[in-house]
């Protein structure tokens, strides 16, 4: 079974301000993003579960434009924090680069 | 007017652009140059302390190159967000950076400098009045959060730069700005169609960021007209297509369909993206809705204490394969250590942290991976109210750690590797950002005053 990071071009994290974590999640062509799409692989269950949050607390919105999946989540701690690990938010999409993708 | 040309010279000023490219865009004749100056990206110090992500050298290579390319064409140039986190002190710093290039290079210009730092008194009245509100995930905000601050700062919209325009600033100079701001202002002064100018300020502001591939800054290039925008980047190296500049919106922006300005939202669901050339994009069908209140967010910074941090590393396999135990063990035999040095009460005025690499530092407790491999390296960090008092302690744990032993050897042994000498590092002070807020000022301007100088 392929993984994303195989039918993307792009998956990556970053800030969107201090208090919000946003992953981008672009595909490569836009047949594979719109089976994604469809099949809800990329959830709010599945990003609450891995980053502990409530599924509430998740917004995932596809983007026809780019054939992409955007999530963005509250911040695990405010960015430069005593207890934040990572400034700039870029090294938290490792989770989703290997998750199985049925296409 | 039919349409209006805009340059924007670069993502963030100091990170440079190519000075070929400016050449060529300004052959495009563009009505104003526009270049955004900072960022929360890089985290809390920036606002907090009042230093600067880049050196006075870089910004001043950018900020005369743009300059001269402005007086030479006569048209504005328009920085917004000075020197980070633009407040006071960093907006009189680029201000004098632009000085001493006008010096130079004997140039004169009319400067606005427009402030964007807050007064504590008028946001603790707003606060009292009802007229600051939460943004989401915002931390809990009283008067003491505002007394702590050691800045706060006001994200202006386009509205002080149209008065400085309108008043004839050839410079504009401000501290923080929304980074659209800078490129919709004149746009949007000059009657242009709000839904047209800040979509496309939106993809100007970080400058090349919207070509298919950047391998460095550079400018970016958009006209734009009342039903539409083309962006094309200057840099023949580079080309844009209708995905790039699409994905663009998705960049450190919650939504890829909304932007929130002071003064509205603008709604890019139904845009439409085209190519007019191999390299050119062309943009239309956004829309602009007025926002009902009118609205100035707030950002502060807060001194979080000073640290003292040490760098380490494991490498014995008998470590390694009892980790979790062994560090356990060090972290409380560091705070014990700490205790008996200090005396009791010691407790309340530190912070010890660690961060293990090769386990668990980039996610911290979100990580799921628990392989380690065949050596994991440490940082031990404390953070206390004074840079003295962190050091203090860090000499303790350094030594403690050192020397933490495992069962299966006998005899003391050395099993972190330091690389430095002393092992602790002062790292100084550390800031946290305090606030996610919106006030609703009496007006567009009030929270914004406006020097102009001439230069």
């Amino acid at each position: 079974m392929p993984r994303l990071w195989q039918v993307t071009k792009l998956i990556r994290s970053k800030n969107s301000g201090p208090f919000e974590l946003t992953f981008d999640v672009i595909f490569k062509d836009r047949e594979t993003y719109v089976k994604v799409r469809d099949a809800r692989i990329i959830n709010a269950q599945w990003f609450a579960k891995t980053y502990q949050l409530k599924p509430e607390a998740v917004s995932v919105i596809n983007y026809d434009a780019a054939s992409a999946i955007k999530i963005t989540i509250p911040r695990p701690a405010i960015s430069g924090d005593i207890d934040d690990t990572d400034v700039f938010g870029g090294q938290q999409y490792g989770p989703l680069v290997d998750l199985e993708v049925p296409y | 007017m039919s349409e209006i040309r805009i340059l924007s010279a670069t993502g963030i000023l100091g990170s440079g652009f190519r000075e070929e490219t400016l050449k060529r865009a300004m052959a495009l004749r563009p009505d104003f140059i526009g270049a955004d100056s900072g960022s929360t990206d890089p985290g809390p110090y920036y606002l907090g302390s009042g230093e600067t992500l880049f050196s006075d050298a870089a910004y001043k290579r950018d900020l005369r190159l743009i300059l001269l390319a402005a007086r030479a064409a006569g048209v504005p140039a328009i920085i917004g967000s000075a020197c980070t986190a633009g407040s006071d002190v960093q907006l009189e710093r680029l201000v004098k950076i632009a000085y001493e290039i006008a010096r130079e290079e004997g140039l004169h210009f009319k400067l606005a400098a427009i402030h964007s730092e807050q007064n504590k008194d008028y946001l603790k009245r707003k606060l009292r009045e009802g007229k600051i509100t939460p943004l989401a995930n915002a931390p809990v905000l009283d008067e003491a959060v505002i007394d702590r601050s050691t800045h706060i700062v006001g994200m202006c919209g386009i509205e002080p730069f149209i008065e400085a325009l309108q008043n004839g600033a050839e410079v504009i100079i401000a501290g923080r700005s929304s980074d659209t701001s800078i490129f919709a202002a004149m746009p949007v002064m000059r009657g242009f169609n709000p839904a047209t100018v800040w979509h496309a300020a939106k993809v100007l502001e970080c400058g090349a960021a919207c070509v298919v591939l950047r391998k460095y800054p550079d400018c970016m290039f958009a006209t734009v007209t009342n039903e539409s925008f083309v962006i094309e980047p200057p840099n023949p190296e580079y080309r844009c297509d209708p995905v790039s500049v699409a994905s663009h919106n998705l960049y450190e922006n919650s939504t890829p369909y909304e932007l929130i300005e002071p003064s509205g939202v603008l709604n890019t669901y139904s845009a439409k993206y085209e190519a007019v050339s191999d390299r050119a994009v062309k943009v239309s069908g956004s829309t602009f809705k007025p926002a009902g209140r009118y609205t100035i967010k707030l950002e502060g910074a807060e001194l979080a204490g000073y640290q003292s941090l040490i760098i380490g590393s494991v490498r014995d396999p008998i470590i390694l394969r009892q980790f979790d135990s062994w560090f356990e063990g060090l972290v409380k035999a560091v705070k014990d250590r700490i205790l008996a040095v200090f005396g009791a009460g010691i407790e309340s005025k530190y912070r010890f942290d660690a961060r293990v690499f090769g386990k668990n530092a980039t996610m911290g407790r979100l990580e799921s991976e628990t392989r380690i491999g065949h050596e994991v390296g440490l940082l031990f960090q404390v953070t206390a109210d004074t840079q003295a008092l962190a050091t203090a302690l860090m000499k303790s744990v350094g030594h403690i750690a050192v020397h933490y032993p495992i069962p299966e050897w006998t005899g003391l042994i050395t099993s972190i590797a330091y690389p430095y000498s002393p092992a602790e590092i002062q790292r100084g002070a550390s800031y946290r950002f305090n606030m996610n807020h919106v006030v609703e000022p009496a007006t567009p301007l009030e929270m914004f005053s406006i020097d102009y100088q001439q230069v």
